[in-house]
């Protein structure tokens, strides 16, 4: 961070307690003001002010923080660094990196300064896409910076600049805080870097807002074909422990067709975050065959980490986000769990001992969660260039008890336009992906029809008679349950039969099988299209009379077991040949059953 | 640190005692979470921690109990210093109490280091994944969760389930698969009877691992705060002999349960606000602080293997202490209380048991390529075969289908074959999943949709030419 000089105001150590700070004689600090604590300087931020009085929530380990002790106001808020190098990295919920860390201490976290965020002596090579004289406002691409092999890095006039550009570096090789650019503004003249910074809970802004008409297709069956997201979109994935939330986030961070990825590990378990950092490295991009790492920023302020880091994790990855976004990116951002970060402001909230809402969470619970969802959005960007970019966000929500009906996800779910609710009666059967078919949805549907029209025009139909049959088969379990099992006839079997190969087959999705775990749109759409079919084939039969068994012993059936192994650029040919194969077969059944009636 | 500094550090000025806090008045350069000093109106000398340091009132916990301190006579010293515990390898073959002293007669132990028992966050960047598949000779751990080390796997019980006899099985017989070197254990007890303290011990004698066990022994009837410190003590010798001294530790927690409890009492002085059932609502971070402290880390031999065990109040897996665990940790293995009551052993129900771990640990080169496949069947089969006996249950075996009565069969079969065995008897993984093979394929082979057709063409028995005479239908 470039400091300004100087240390600014300095008050006193009052009380401390736990991860919360009070600190007297702070004339003009400021909300959300970064300050530092005490001998060992540990960064914190204020939280609420009265009077001289400020309360601070602190980013380190307090241990050993004496009353009395100094408190220095920054006269800044806490900024995170944007510019070429974030790409990869690794960082904790004040985006300090984690590698570095690890060099200067060990395995260990502890106290004491820290590499900034940008590597200084890193230098990229620069590429002007402006000239002298020419007019700058926020958003103008300055250059470009070739990030990561996958990301080319649009140096961008920070949002609040105009002027007139006084001077621009030649093409060449510089570090993040060399200036590349000197603007003549109505104030004075400004310099531009490769790197600027952004306060962390402040949205940046954006020149128009665009209907979520795109889906942000993410590869698993049954959300792209029942509960899909769309670009710009907002969900929320739901249930009790174990029941595959993080799962599915890394998948999403796998195979959803986003430009950028952003994964937060917010209070959850340092072995995920292990995994991913192991993992993604090695993984290929399904769409470059680079390492996906090449395009994915984690942040990793796990169970054990500071807990107000956890609360700044969620504001941190969201700038982030936007400014890829403002490059013209589709970025997605999973950000596992946001009960945590609930938590944490509840934790901060009962210290202050501000007056409790539900179950102990602050009364703003929902006010900060809408702020946060507010910042997703597909927009048209700033600047000269026409550009479209995007943020994505999925939130993972740990209810208590696996019971929907808590504060977190009430507030949650009034919020976001996708719910993915997960059922532990599913994961307990290692039925994954264990998405309930009955509870979730998606509100960007009707959007997105035209889109998926593109891709079957009969999509709205398969996904209709899809949710039917499941609806039927419930209900006809239920009957079952209270009368017994000897009302069931061949019609009615043959429901059962029906869900069984649309669970088995379709929506059971493994998320290590190294075919099955994406599954393109096309896919998709055929492997359903094909099950409707036998079901709709296999009713017709029954209902000439042919026995549900001659049905069921076809052998077309176990091609449908395997289609999701079948790799998808094969698939075409296999699904045609399935579908030939099934009429086929299904005549010859009619016409055995048409001689065994007429014989 | 001056004896003038230490005397003006020395305070008689509490103003309150409530629960196990003690509420002091004026005290000055009192650094947040330091050890105290107290000493009672009889000369008794007690610990304990500030838990909250302000100008005007400092909060201590003191961790044997306040009975007998008052407001005029008892003096709080100030010591300056974290909570530490001396760390050495001759605490292996020892027994401490709940706080860390020696509780076995013998000598104090000669420390190599001092080191605070808070421990400091691992970078999560630092930490190797855990991948080495742990044997524990449990056909249903191992066959269907199992555990690698490194990991963080709890047991959730029941008052009365037979939990104690399965943690020592599984101490007995876990084995990293060609390895020589055993676990060293650090076994912590939080408010266990004497007689449960004594099954252990005598336990680990009659293994003839009492050398590298350390023991950590908060009982019943030993004071409730020192609860706090039990656990934390336990994982700082874990790792100081795991990360210093390279070994592989398998710590176990009993019974959790009781900690909470001892979070909660001191909550509820402090007269926070409190979250579900009366339970902090820091809670949740306050036992990931514990749990978090298993695992391995790059570049470094030892790794600490946790095994909490709780019991859930009611059975209730949802109540907030099984709950938060479960959000915590790597998995879980669930006892079951009907499984018990039907004479099963160990009556672990595999359905809502976990390992999040198991993917990195089996496997080819690992246990054996059709494990995770098998094992997904297995889950299948067995969901299915619960189900349908529950519609038996309403409609009578009549109603069945013959599928439907083959499902029903796997899963009695499963449960006195393949999760029923002795609490002596030690299965190795090809054993285990053989016998998987052998009961599922009495099951049409058109069922197996959670297994490749490969996979199934050389490991069903039909296609190994193995066992004549099973029953293969369809
Ligand atoms: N799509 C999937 N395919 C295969 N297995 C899955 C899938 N989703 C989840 N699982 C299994 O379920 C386990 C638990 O999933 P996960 O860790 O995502 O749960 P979670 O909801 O994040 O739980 P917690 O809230 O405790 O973090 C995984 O370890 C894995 O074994
Ligand atoms: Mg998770």
């Amino acid at each position: 961070m470039v400091e300004t000089s100087g240390a600014r105001r300095k008050g006193r150590v009052f009380r401390v307690a736990g991860p919360f700070i009070i600190a007297k004689d702070m004339p003009g600090a400021r909300m959300y003001e970064l300050v530092k604590v005490g001998d060992a300087g540990i960064l914190g931020e204020v939280i609420r002010l009265e009077g001289e009085t400020a309360a601070i929530q602190a980013h380190e380990e307090t241990t050993g923080i004496r009353t009395g002790e100094k408190v220095v106001g920054t006269g800044k808020p806490l900024s995170v660094e944007l510019g070429p190098g974030l790409m990869g990295q690794i960082y904790d919920g004040i985006q300090r990196p984690l590698p570095r860390i690890q060099e200067q201490f060990g395995a260990f976290l502890q106290r004491g300064v820290v590499p900034p965020a940008l590597d200084r002596k890193r230098r990229w090579s620069f590429h002007p896409s402006i000239e002298k004289g020419a007019k700058v406002s926020g958003g103008d691409v300055i250059g470009t910076v070739q990030e990561t092999p996958l990301i080319e890095h649009r140096i961008l006039a920070s949002p609040l600049l105009g002027g007139i550009i006084e001077d621009v570096a030649a093409e060449g090789e510089y570090t993040v805080a060399d200036t590349i650019a000197e603007v003549r503004t109505p104030q004075g003249r400004d310099k531009l870097r490769l790197m600027h910074t952004w306060p962390i809970r402040q949205p940046r802004p954006f020149s128009a807002i665009l209907p979520p008409e795109v889906p942000l297709l993410t590869g698993q069956r049954i959300i792209d074909a029942f509960f899909p997201l769309s670009k710009g979109g907002t969900a929320a994935i739901s249930g009790g422990f174990g029941t595959g939330k993080t799962v599915m986030l890394q998948s999403l961070a796998r195979c959803a067709d986003a430009d950028i990825l952003i994964l937060v590990g917010c209070g959850e378990r340092g072995n995920e975050m292990a995994d991913v950092v192991e993992s993604f490295p090695k993984l290929e991009d399904f769409r470059s065959g680079q390492p996906l790492m090449n395009r994915t920023i984690i942040i990793a302020n796990t169970s054990d980490m500071p807990i107000a880091g956890r609360e700044a994790s969620i504001y941190m990855a969201l700038t982030l986000a936007e400014y890829y976004r403002d490059m013209g990116y589709d970025v997605a951002l999973m950000a596992d769990s946001t009960s945590r970060w609930a938590e944490a402001l509840r934790e901060v909230s009962g210290r202050l001992e501000e007056m409790p809402g539900e179950e102990g969470y602050p009364a703003y619970l929902a006010s900060r969660l809408a702020e946060f969802y507010a910042r997703a959005g597909r927009v048209s960007t700033l600047g000269r260039e026409e550009r479209t970019g995007s943020v994505t966000l999925a939130g993972a929500i740990s209810p208590p008890g696996g019971d929907f009906s808590e504060p977190v996800t009430g507030n949650t779910i009034r919020l976001t336009r996708v719910f993915w609710a997960l059922d532990f009666s599913l994961a307990h059967r290692r039925h994954f992906p264990a998405i309930n078919w009955f509870m979730s949805y998606s509100e960007y549907i009707p959007a997105l029809a035209n889109w998926y029209e593109k891709v079957g025009p009969d999509w709205r139909r398969l996904r209709e008679e899809a949710m039917a049959v499941l609806k039927e088969e419930e209900e006809l379990r239920e009957v079952v349950s209270l009368v017994g099992a000897e009302i069931l006839g061949d019609r009615q079997r043959c429901v059962f039969e029906a869900v069984k190969m649309l669970k088995e087959y379709f929506l059971l999705q493994s998320a290590f099988h190294p075919v099955d775990m994406q599954c393109p749109i096309n896919k998709t759409y055929h492997m359903l299209r094909l099950i409707l079919k036998f079901y709709d084939k296999a009713r017709q039969a029954v209902n000439e009379g042919t026995s549900l068994g001659q049905v069921l012993a076809l052998s077309v059936k176990e091609d449908l077991t395997r289609m999701k192994i079948v790799k998808p650029e094969r698939f075409d040919e296999v699904s045609k040949e399935i579908s030939q194969k099934m009429d086929t077969q299904f005549d010859q059944l009619t016409a055995d059953t048409a001689e065994g009636v007429s014989a | 640190m001056s004896s003038a500094t230490q005397a003006s550090r020395t305070y008689s000025t509490v103003r309150e005692v409530l629960g196990p806090l003690l509420f002091v008045e004026a005290v000055r350069g009192v650094g947040y979470g330091e050890l105290v000093e107290v000493t009672t109106p009889q000369g008794e000398e007690r610990t304990g921690q500030v838990i909250d340091v302000s100008e005007g009132i400092t909060i201590v916990q003191v961790f044997e109990g306040t009975s007998g301190l008052d407001t005029t006579k008892t003096t709080v010293r100030f010591t300056g210093d974290t909570v530490k515990l001396p760390v050495s390898v001759d605490i292996l073959g020892r027994v401490f109490t709940g706080a860390g002293k020696p509780a076995d007669g013998g000598p104090n132990i000669i420390p190599e280091d001092y080191w605070d028992i808070h421990g400091l966050p691992m970078n999560p960047y630092s930490r190797a994944h855990p991948t080495d598949f742990i044997q524990t000779g449990i056909s249903v751990i191992d066959g269907m969760n199992p555990l690698v080390r490194g990991q963080k796997l709890p047991l959730f019980s029941g008052s009365g389930l037979p939990h104690k006899l399965l943690a020592s099985q599984i101490v007995r017989q876990a084995r990293v698969r060609g390895e020589e070197e055993a676990f060293t254990i650090v076994f912590a007890a939080m408010g266990i009877t004497t007689e449960e303290a004594r099954f252990f011990r005598d336990d680990f004698t009659s293994m003839g691992v009492l050398g590298r066990v350390a023991m950590f022994i908060n009982l019943a009837e030993h004071p409730v705060i020192e609860r706090i410190l039990t656990p934390r003590i336990a994982l700082t010798a874990a790792e100081f002999l795991a990360f210093e001294q390279g070994m592989h530790v398998l710590a176990i927690l009993i019974d959790m349960t009781n900690y909470c409890e001892a979070l909660r009492e001191i909550s509820a002085a402090r007269m926070e606000i409190p979250g579900r059932r009366g339970y902090p609502g820091y809670m949740y971070t306050d036992l990931a602080s514990i749990y978090e402290r298993a695992g391995r880390i790059q570049g470094k031999k030892g790794s600490i293997t946790l095994m909490p065990i709780l019991t859930m109040p009611d059975d209730d897996l949802t109540h907030p202490i099984p709950d938060l665990t479960g959000y915590i940790t790597e998995g879980q293995m669930i006892l079951d209380r009907k499984m018990h009551k039907t004479g099963l052993y160990p009556p672990i129900d595999p359905l809502p048991s976990l390992s999040r771990l198991m993917d990195k640990g089996i496997g080819s080169g690992k246990t054996r390529e059709d494990h995770k496949q098998l094992s997904d069947q297995l889950y299948y089969a067995y969901a299915e075969g619960k189900v349908i006996r529950e519609t038996a249950l309403v409609s009578g075996e009549a109603a069945l289908t013959s599928n439907d009565r083959l499902y029903l069969k796997f899963a009695d079969r499963f449960e006195k074959e393949f999760i029923s065995q002795g609490a002596n008897e030690n299965r190795d993984i090809e054993g285990t999943l053989d016998l998987g093979w052998e009961l599922l394929s009495a099951l049409p082979e058109s069922e197996f949709s959670r297994i490749d057709p490969d996979i199934i063409r050389k490991y069903h028995p039909r296609y190994r030419g193995g066992n004549e005479g099973d029953r293969i239908v369809g």
